[in-house]
């Protein structure tokens, strides 16, 4: 029997003589290989595919590069990508939402009506799109707590459910346009943040992981525990601040940061800080990968689900409310067509699994940006959406193929 | 054949006490009538065969189901166990056959699944501390706590789901067939994680098949068959009475074969 001491010497994860010791950066790096070749992937295949995409339409097009049009596909990106982050919530469950692209669709729909037929204040009609779109998530997630309805029936119906309300408010007319010199359509279309401000905000999250870095470090010392070491930190930190601060100049070189891609951004960042750092999300992680333990474990599955559901619907509302401002118009086309699909496309080449339990905010941010930018590409080559709907399908089944190939071997080197 | 047994503690009040516990699925009973008594610092053995109802009694116990008839008494007050977090709640962890693991997630995370340290900013590295403990106390020989559990072994998932019942500090341990997926030195380990439970004062409920365990830890030896009581023994009582009372009569193949041995051998 060998009891950990409390005065030993080495660390209590350093303990065990099997467990090779990653110190310093060389660690770092070798502890990094070892995780990709056994499948442990992460957000590599995006990067990659992102930086191929990139390279490909840049060829093909020098446009493409160009800071105003990057300003525009970040502008485009956020809509979706609200949605998209509504979905990751379903996905982490192993449930999916199909009516996502109506919901956004009926909030965007709501807008118009509600603030500029009826007069209501504009806070009001976001409010009130917001607050269907929690109310469809607590319903699908009764359905299934309740009745076990799985939710991709129940999301099914609500597809058409919402598509008929969407199309019933609009009435005959189809069309509302929102007025150009409102705030919510600037919002959507226009306003950048000040240069100065852009560029002192790509330093704030280089700080703050050199902060809590730090405070990790320290915690982990006095807890008698092994750190990754200051060397690794140092060098993620830069790298960050390094790459934010380029993107933020070369935007800058255009018209400048989109105000609604920063308000995406915070949202997918408080959402990963959910996900990774309270017991909520800890939650969303064991119903995901095993309802019954997680059941056992004294979660309240329910509650999660209820969670999980009203979150995503709500964040699609909210992707329709932007995409209104986007268009600066709330029309019957609204969240139709491709939006539902690239909504769950982003978030699946992002890297969240269909299967649950795998998956984080980041996803829909990288997956987003890979749609958008394959959109944005083909829309500069002039070529029609037929082709283009055929270049997204045939990407999220290389998506989907890189993530079963990734899941095999991690199975085969023992990783969930 | 049955000794009724009153076991080391039975002045005290117990813990726990079943009486008349019944649970039909339609047109079947799996328990009738059970009673069932677990004071401080005593093991109780369920055993029984395939079908006697040990899993159909934990799962009540843990919450799982609810009981069709019969009155559960913990801390001498009649209660309802309405689900698993009740269970919890009230002090009785339960170590299920299948573990009930989260393949996708971390030793850590698994063992403080559900009552995480500062539920609204993780406190990973106290966890983390905690479980380094946990396992320490159970000599538990598990290379790094942050992997994921699909990449332990079976023995290993084992002291996981141990470890984790006894974080809440509860009243009541169940243990279903815990020794079942280890090895020689581990089954050891565990016996004397049983003890160890004993000694801190905690009620252990242990559903095992292999006698030698049973008769090694257990202070009192209760046997079911087909969802009744069918005697209760001292760990002093002989593998064949138990046998006997597990197989329902003397008139089965396992005494038959022994008879027949005898017969040979005079």
């Amino acid at each position: 029997m060998s009891t950990l001491n409390k005065d030993a010497p080495l660390a209590y994860d350093r303990a065990d003589a099997r467990v090779r010791a990653d110190e310093g950066l060389a660690g770092a790096l070798r502890s990094f290989v070892d995780r990709i070749k056994s499948g442990d992937l992460g957000v590599l295949p995006v990067i990659v595919g992102l930086l191929v995409i990139s390279t490909v339409f840049a060829t093909l097009n020098p446009v493409f590069l160009l800071p105003n049009n990057i300003v525009n596909l970040l502008f485009d990106a956020s809509t979706v990508g609200f949605i998209s982050l509504g979905i990751v919530m379903v996905l982490l469950l192993g449930e999916i939402d199909l009516s996502i692209g109506s919901m956004s669709g009926l909030a965007s729909a709501m807008i118009g009506v509600l603030w500029i037929n009826q007069g209501y204040p504009i806070a009001a009609a976001i409010g009130a799109a917001l607050v269907s779109g929690a109310l469809m998530g607590a319903a699908y997630a009764f359905l299934l707590n309740r009745f076990s309805m799985p939710s991709f029936i129940s999301t099914l119906a609500g597809l058409l459910a919402l598509l008929g309300c969407q199309l019933f408010i609009l009435g005959p007319t189809g069309s509302i346009n929102l007025p150009y010199d409102s705030f919510l359509v600037s919002f959507g279309q226009t306003l950048v943040m000040p240069k100065w401000l852009a560029c002192g905000v790509a330093l704030v999250p280089g700080l703050m992981m050199a902060v809590s870095g730090l405070r990790q470090m320290k915690a982990r010392k006095a807890a008698n525990l092994s750190s990754p070491g200051m060397s690794v930190l140092l060098v993620k930190v830069v790298l960050l601040t390094l790459l934010l601060e380029a993107a933020a100049i070369y935007l800058n070189l255009g018209r400048g940061v989109p105000w609604m891609f920063f308000v995406f951004v915070v949202c997918v960042a408080l959402m990963q800080y959910a996900l990774t750092r309270t017991q909520w999300g800890r939650s969303m992680f064991a119903v995901g990968g095993n309802t019954e333990a997680a059941r056992r474990a004294g979660i309240e599955v329910n509650r999660i689900r209820m969670t999980a559901f009203m979150l995503g619907a709500s964040l699609a509302a909210l992707g329709g409310v932007f995409s209104a401002a986007r268009l600066a118009t709330a029309s019957q086309q609204a969240g139709a067509g491709d939006v539902n699909l690239n909504a769950i496309a982003a978030a699946v080449i992002g890297g969240t699994s269909l299967f649950g339990g795998r998956g984080s905010a980041w996803t829909a941010l990288l997956g987003v940006l890979v749609i958008q930018a394959i959109s944005n590409g083909l829309t500069l080559l002039n070529l029609s959406s037929s082709l283009r709907y055929m270049i997204t399908g045939a990407v999220l089944a290389v998506a989907v193929i890189v993530d079963s190939l990734a899941r095999q071997s991690r199975a085969s080197h023992g990783r969930a | 054949m049955t000794e009724p047994n009153t076991g080391p503690a039975s002045h005290k009040q117990p813990i726990l006490r079943l009486s008349g516990i019944s649970k039909t699925f339609g047109a079947v009973a799996a328990l009738a009538d059970i009673n069932l008594e677990v004071h401080e610092g005593e093991v109780v053995a369920l055993v029984g065969d395939n079908g006697a109802g040990k899993s159909t009694l934990i799962k009540i116990l843990a919450g799982v189901q609810q009981p069709t008839s019969g009155t559960i008494e913990f801390l001498g007050k009649a209660v309802e166990i309405e689900n698993p977090a009740h269970a919890l709640h009230m002090g009785i962890a339960t170590v299920y056959q299948d573990l009930a693991l989260c393949e996708n997630l971390d030793v850590v995370a698994n063992l403080f699944l559900g009552h995480e340290l500062s539920p609204w900013a993780l406190d990973e590295v106290a966890m983390e501390v905690r479980a380094w403990q946990l396992l320490g106390e159970l000599a538990a020989r598990i290379p790094s706590v942050r992997e994921p559990i699909a990449s332990l072994s079976g023995g290993q998932r084992q002291t996981v789901a141990i470890a984790r019942s006894i974080l809440l500090d509860p009243k009541i341990v169940m243990l279903d067939e815990p020794t079942a997926a280890l090895g020689v030195a581990q089954t050891a380990e565990v016996l004397n994680l049983i003890e160890r439970l004993r000694d801190r004062g905690h009620g252990v409920i242990l559903i095992s098949h292999n006698m030698d365990n049973v008769r090694a830890v257990a202070d009192k030896i209760v046997v079911l068959r087909l969802g009744r009581n069918n005697g209760t023994f001292k760990a002093d009582a002989t593998h064949e009475q138990i046998i006997s009372a597990i197989m329902g009569s003397n008139d089965n193949s396992v005494s038959r074969r022994e008879s027949v041995e005898k017969e040979r051998n005079q």
